[in-house]
């Protein structure tokens, strides 16, 4: 059970597949339009569960209760070899410029 | 009230009227035509007011360097005698991080002094951060819609990163799936609260970047004791370039031009990839400054979120040139590893266009990149590149000619490989033309059209008369 009061973050669909805009590629059509939204939780609840939020603005949403406490975890990616590659390039370049 | 789809789309008119208090009917002239230049006197501000509104909002006054290591290098690679001064305008160092701010520091002033409680933008790129920075400084509510994930609930880590940063700065954000439905969403919410519509195209947003180009002007007549020759600007809904460019001509009216400045657009190619499709949305490293927006926001302004949208670029743009991917990239590897600046990539391809520009050009030739952005997770090559790996894009290192988006990166061997392309602007005020039609097909145009047409495509009224009559020819009318 998550406590009332919890930053949550719920799903809602807001168009399923058949109520789409016409003019969106096939791949786009078949799927529903969904919304994220994070929040306060408003009543204790369950994953899962329906529930209302209430978000940094005060507005109330209410949508599937899919995280508990969720943050964001982008981050610099994995080591790229061509990026380090690229940077010794150019600094030997300007070295050889500078002589 | 019925929140259904169409019911909410056929409000419309009434949402966006209350939303931006501008009663866009003032400046109608006839179906087609209005007139531009009054709604954005109708602004009401000087550019010296717009300064100190601005500087009292932690906007502007940013610093315009010389890059001497890459003017360097573009002349080891440019024919004997060629290679143009880059200069670079760090538009990082606004508040929220991008030039962006300067776009959303004149909106949110003029809501808080029309007694909006609270504003609403819907944005991919940097807006919604400047939006969320501007109205926790000004206590106004704020709220971002955002397109953040295909189906899978996946989204490419810059786009997660501006996710992140709108939240920081206290705004509420509905993150979506991809889909033109944002819109939907965005008109729902501006009628559920009654807030300010802080949309891009309004003219306060273009008039809050006609201070960067007229501290461009300022600041290299400083330097250089002249105008520059060129200022590359991203392209992308055309504030950008329509902005920039107004502060420059406003500046040289008031100071008298001393040489020609030449506007060129530069987008990142994203040709071949759908903006509304579920499968493509991954598959490209760039959510804004791309063709996606460039190429259809010049051929058709008004298919913004205003009745008239102020961003009007044909009407300055003097060349347009698109960039791929790697070279951007590149450019900004580039950027980090000769001048010892970290930037985000997306801010950087007019800088992949400059530095290829300036091989074709004298050496006492000014080229001013008038636009960075702040890096940091998600917004960094690193972090953009292994994500395209992980969705099966090849990471490459090779000539740009090679690059296919959706299948690979091409990261040039060095700056001698880049290759702009030059679009074709005929064609683009041709498809303009095109859709003018197509939107009044029954339309009878009189000589206010094409006077109204002559400005907004920098034209002239026969070279207008010409190739609508040949458009009409062909659908035989």
């Amino acid at each position: 059970m998550i406590e009332k009061g919890t930053w949550v973050k719920i799903e809602k669909v807001l168009l399923k597949p058949e109520e789409r805009t016409a003019k969106i590629p096939p791949e786009t059509k078949k799927v529903p339009y969904v919304i994220h939204v994070c929040g306060f939780l408003k009543e204790k609840a369950n994953i899962g569960d329906e529930a209302t939020i209430i978000s940094k603005v005060g507005r109330e949403h209410t949508g599937k209760l899919i995280e508990s406490e969720p943050s964001f975890k982008h981050n610099f990616g994995d080591f790229v070899q061509e990026l380090v590659d690229i940077g010794c390039e150019v600094r030997k370049e300007l070295e050889q410029l500078n002589e | 009230m019925d929140k259904s789809y169409n019911a909410v789309m056929g409000r419309k008119n009434e949402i966006m009227k209350k939303a931006l208090g501008i009663d866009y009917t003032k400046y109608k002239i006839t179906d087609i035509a209005f007139d531009y230049e009054m709604m954005m006197d109708d602004v009401g501000y000087s550019i010296k007011e717009i300064f100190d509104i601005q500087s009292s909002s932690k906007v502007g006054n940013t610093p315009l360097y010389f890059l001497p290591n890459i003017t360097k290098l573009v002349r080891k690679y440019a024919p004997k005698g060629k290679g143009a001064k880059i200069y670079l305008k760090d538009e990082a160092a606004n508040a929220s991080g991008s030039f962006k701010a300067r776009r959303a520091s004149l909106s949110i002033y003029e809501a808080k002094k029309r007694g909006y409680k609270g504003v609403i933008a819907s944005t991919s790129g940097n807006y919604g951060a400047a939006v969320a920075s501007q109205a926790a400084m000004r206590g106004l509510k704020c709220i971002i819609v955002q397109e953040v994930f295909d189906s899978r609930f996946v989204g490419q880590p810059e786009i997660i990163e501006k996710a992140r940063a709108c939240e920081a700065l206290g705004a509420e954000v509905i993150m979506s799936s991809v889909g033109p439905e944002l819109f939907y969403s965005f008109l729902s919410a501006l009628e559920d609260t009654g807030y300010f519509n802080a949309s891009l195209y309004t003219p306060f947003s273009i008039a809050g970047i006609e201070t960067l180009g007229w501290e461009v002007m300022h600041q290299i007549r400083a330097i250089e004791g002249r105008d520059p020759d060129y200022i590359m600007i991203t392209h992308a809904g055309g504030g950008n370039l329509t902005g920039t460019a107004r502060g420059v001509l406003k500046y040289k009216m008031e100071n008298k031009p001393l040489n020609y400045t030449e506007f060129v657009g530069c987008s990142v190619d994203l040709s071949g990839l759908h903006m509304a499709s579920d499968i493509d949305f991954n598959k490209k490293s760039f959510t804004t400054g791309h063709t996606g927006f460039g190429i259809p926001f010049a051929e058709w302004p008004d298919r913004a979120d205003t009745p008239r949208n102020a961003a009007r670029s044909l009407r300055y743009m003097d060349r347009y040139l698109t960039v791929t991917q790697g070279e951007v990239f590149y450019a900004t590897e580039l950027l980090a590893a000769s001048e010892g600046i970290e930037r985000g990539p997306a801010g950087n391809t007019s800088l992949a266009g400059a530095i290829n520009l300036a091989m074709t050009l004298d050496q006492d030739a000014i080229i001013v990149v008038q636009e960075t952005e702040y890096t940091g997770a998600g917004k960094h090559p690193q972090a953009q590149l292994s994500f395209a790996r992980q969705n099966g894009i090849e990471i490459l290192r090779g000539h740009p000619e090679k690059s296919i988006n959706g299948k690979n990166i091409v990261l040039p061997y060095n700056i001698g490989d880049f290759q702009y392309k030059e679009q074709d602007l005929a064609k683009l005020k041709i498809s303009y033309l095109e859709n003018l039609i197509s939107n009044y097909p029954n339309i009878k145009l009189q000589d206010e059209d094409i006077e109204f047409l002559s400005n907004d495509l920098n034209e002239d009224p026969k070279w207008i008369r010409d190739n609508l009559f040949s458009i009409l020819s062909k659908k035989g009318k």
